[in-house]
């Protein structure tokens, strides 16, 4: 073992890798509940790998035969069922692990210096994730599968001059036809696991070039000791594998338990309406995404007509606190410039492509984090309390748009006005948190920062 | 642009009518996927009423054997009318050509109807149809007003016709608290009792949830023991993570 070991270490840097990633990679010794969330998610993308293996033998990206190859797994392939369901379930597992792991990022400062790029990396992850779930709700070519990859293939549509274009190019026809399911097909097994492989590896590789942060959000590489290591860290193997088993555990059983017991989720994971096979002529009564995509759709859905003028505030806002925030004059005058194009555009162009733009734009905001954030200290436990109401602010908002996105915008389903005014409260609440970020968090009273990491 | 609009106009309007409908006033129906009785008599029912205009092309007929129990002679004896074989799939002898010609649609494929439907609302549907000589099948249905199925169960049920609301002009917000069966009046018996049809549409709906998703039958089982087994993992796991954490201070 021990020659067989030399013998690759002599032609490959197995040792190397080993040590700097598992043995000798000091992470902080504070990890709590939210630093499960990160290899959960990796666990969770192996799953649904190895399922969508044994899925793509048996599935038929055919629009005459797709339906059926779905309902053949769930009843003549020998234990089709449960992979099926181990597959529909982890793509909802998925985006809640990844959601609870970016809102640890919120809670601990983790984008910030010198985390950015871990930060974007993850960012592209997140995108990625969700162009494979989107692509993949299309397969088993149920009425909703359908009717959602037709209303949101139909967005690129409000793109001015090519979007028309744009969007026939992405379905590949006039509507949603075989054409799209057989490319949707293509991406969702080959392209976006590829991308999304090379991805987690490059948010790895990165992570460990700086060192995990940890939750007071203290650079614990500040004190070594006389051998060099963090004095606060402890290497990762086995500390953090056998910490991590305890987390694999938990979450298994969970996500079985809604895979044996309530696998559709009262309709969240898999929806009633794509029951029905998919049927051009037939809309289903309420187009919704999955639960995951729904705080989105609210936000294209609550740009109306009469919202323009609220929108164009809000830019007037940015430019302000742009102006505030930035030091060079060329800075200033580029906020200016940019904003003021944006508030042209705004009267120019048709509410139907800022409600697009602002979709697009509610998850681009994630990617300037870093350099919206002026906090002193990263922890929220050393921050002071108005970051902690706008981050609570921010949660409330996103939840009430993601429930919004289930219903119907005339309705009332919420108290006193109809769901598409809550959802443009909404849609101000959770970009005021971004815009404004820059005055508050330098603003507030913070705590001064520990030494050393607390372990309570 | 147009399909923007198109796709929007989707979104705000609801189409209403589903939506009312699955929130209409409806009948609880009791499934118990461990009743095989229940089942085998709803199996039975579905092969001879169902089977006629509607296909469930994804369930095979010797399901009916290996999972509800029924004996492969008496499937292929009395449930297997024109030469299929045990293994083929459950298709409809009616054309697709004829049943667009005779109902305007082609009957939907009921193999997964009851995940599509709650089973409550398949309960409550097809115990709602009423005599109505204005429609082309002479059938209507309360809960699916103006639907192109006829009454297929009538010979069981019998005929019925909505209630007249005589005492003090009941109102609208009234009946929504009444039962199915106390909407109608039976103008004709059936080959049933009302009691003995409520109890079969309840076996026939218990088998199509069964055959919506048939690994229902085990799964439940299989995750106690899953759940079971993971727990004692985890456990082991815990204790393992405290002996390796024992020496950080």
């Amino acid at each position: 073992m021990e020659k067989l070991v030399t013998w690759i270490d002599n032609r490959f840097p197995l040792i190397k890798v080993w040590n700097e990633h598992l043995a000798e990679y000091y992470a902080p010794k504070n990890f709590n509940f939210w630093y499960y969330m990160g290899s959960l998610a990796m666990l969770v993308l192996v799953i649904q790998i190895v399922t969508g293996i044994f899925l793509t033998m048996h599935y038929k990206p055919d629009t005459a035969t797709a339906f059926a190859s779905v309902e053949y797994i769930m009843r003549d392939v020998p234990w089709g069922w449960l992979i099926r369901y181990m597959h529909s379930v982890g793509g909802s597992a998925f985006f809640i692990l990844v959601y609870l792991h970016m809102f640890r990022g919120l809670l601990y400062g983790s984008f910030r210096e010198p985390r950015e790029l871990v930060w974007l990396i993850g960012c592209v992850i997140f995108v990625a994730l969700m162009a494979e779930s989107f692509m993949g709700y299309l397969l088993p070519w149920g009425n909703m599968s359908y009717w959602g990859a037709q209303v949101i293939i139909s967005l690129f549509s409000a793109i001015p001059w090519v979007g028309e274009g744009l969007s026939e190019w992405i379905r590949g026809d006039f509507v949603v036809s075989d054409a799209t399911l057989n490319r949707f097909f293509a991406f969702h097994v080959i392209l976006v696991p590829l991308l999304l492989a090379l991805l987690v590896f490059l948010h790895i590789v990165a992570l460990h070039a700086v060192g995990s942060n940890n939750p007071d959000g203290i650079e614990i590489k500040k004190l070594k000791d006389e051998n060099g290591i963090p004095k606060d860290g402890i290497p990762f193997h086995p500390y953090y594998t056998v910490k991590d088993l305890v987390g694999i555990g938990v979450f298994l059983i969970l996500y079985f338990a809604v895979i044996f017991f309530v696998p559709e989720f009262f309709g969240w994971f898999l929806e009633k309406d794509n029951f029905i096979p998919a049927n051009p002529l037939q809309t289903p009564p309420d187009i919704v995404p999955l639960w995951y995509f729904t705080p989105y759709y609210s936000v294209l859905r609550a740009v109306t007509d009469s919202f323009i003028i609220v929108l164009a505030v809000m830019v007037a806002v940015a430019v302000l606190v742009a102006l505030w925030a930035a030091r060079g004059l060329l800075s200033k005058a580029a906020a200016i410039v940019i904003g003021g194009a944006f508030i042209l555009g705004l009267y120019i162009l048709e509410a139907k492509f800022w409600g697009v733009m602002m979709m697009g734009l509610s998850i681009v905001v994630f990617f300037l984090l870093p350099w919206l954030d002026k906090s002193p200290v990263k922890s929220i436990r050393y921050r002071g309390w108005m970051y902690k109401f706008a981050l609570f602010l921010f949660v409330i908002a996103f939840i009430i748009l993601g429930y919004l996105g289930t219903k119907n915008p005339s309705h009332i389903d919420l108290a006193f006005f109809q769901n598409v005014t809550w959802a443009q409260i909404g849609l101000v609440v959770y970009f005021a948190f971004f815009i404004l970020m820059p005055v508050y968090t330098k603003i507030d009273k913070t705590k001064p920062e520990p030494d050393r990491v607390t372990t309570k | 642009m147009r399909a923007v609009v198109a796709i929007l106009f989707f979104v705000v309007a609801p189409s209403a009518w589903t939506a009312a409908l699955e929130d209409a006033q409806l009948d609880k129906v009791y499934v118990n996927l461990s009743d095989r009785g229940s089942l085998q008599r709803g199996a039975r029912l579905f092969v001879n009423y169902c089977l006629s205009c509607h296909s469930a092309a994804y369930m095979r007929y010797n399901r009916l054997s290996t999972d509800l129990g029924i004996s492969e002679d008496v499937v292929e004896e009395s449930l297997l009318f024109a030469g299929e074989k045990m293994g083929d799939l459950m298709i409809t002898t009616m054309p697709k050509d004829a049943a667009k010609k005779w109902f305007g649609i082609v009957p939907p494929d009921l193999t997964v109807i009851a995940r599509a439907h709650k089973p409550d609302w398949i309960y409550t549907y097809l115990r709602s149809f009423y005599l109505d000589e204005s429609t082309p099948s002479g059938w209507n249905n309360t809960l699916f007003p103006n639907v192109a199925m006829p009454h297929v169960l009538f010979e069981l049920q019998g005929v019925q016709l909505p209630k007249k609301h005589t005492e003090g002009g009941s109102s609208e917000e009234g009946h929504e608290q009444t039962s199915v069966s106390d909407q109608f009046e039976l103008v004709k018996a059936g080959t049933l009792t009302p009691a003995e049809f409520d109890v079969a549409v309840r076996d026939l709906v218990n088998y199509m949830v069964y055959m919506a998703e048939p690994a229902k039958l085990v799964r439940y089982n299989i995750g106690v023991f899953v759940i079971l087994f993971l727990i004692v993992l985890t456990v082991l796991f815990y204790f393992l993570k405290k002996e390796y954490w024992k020496d950080v201070h």
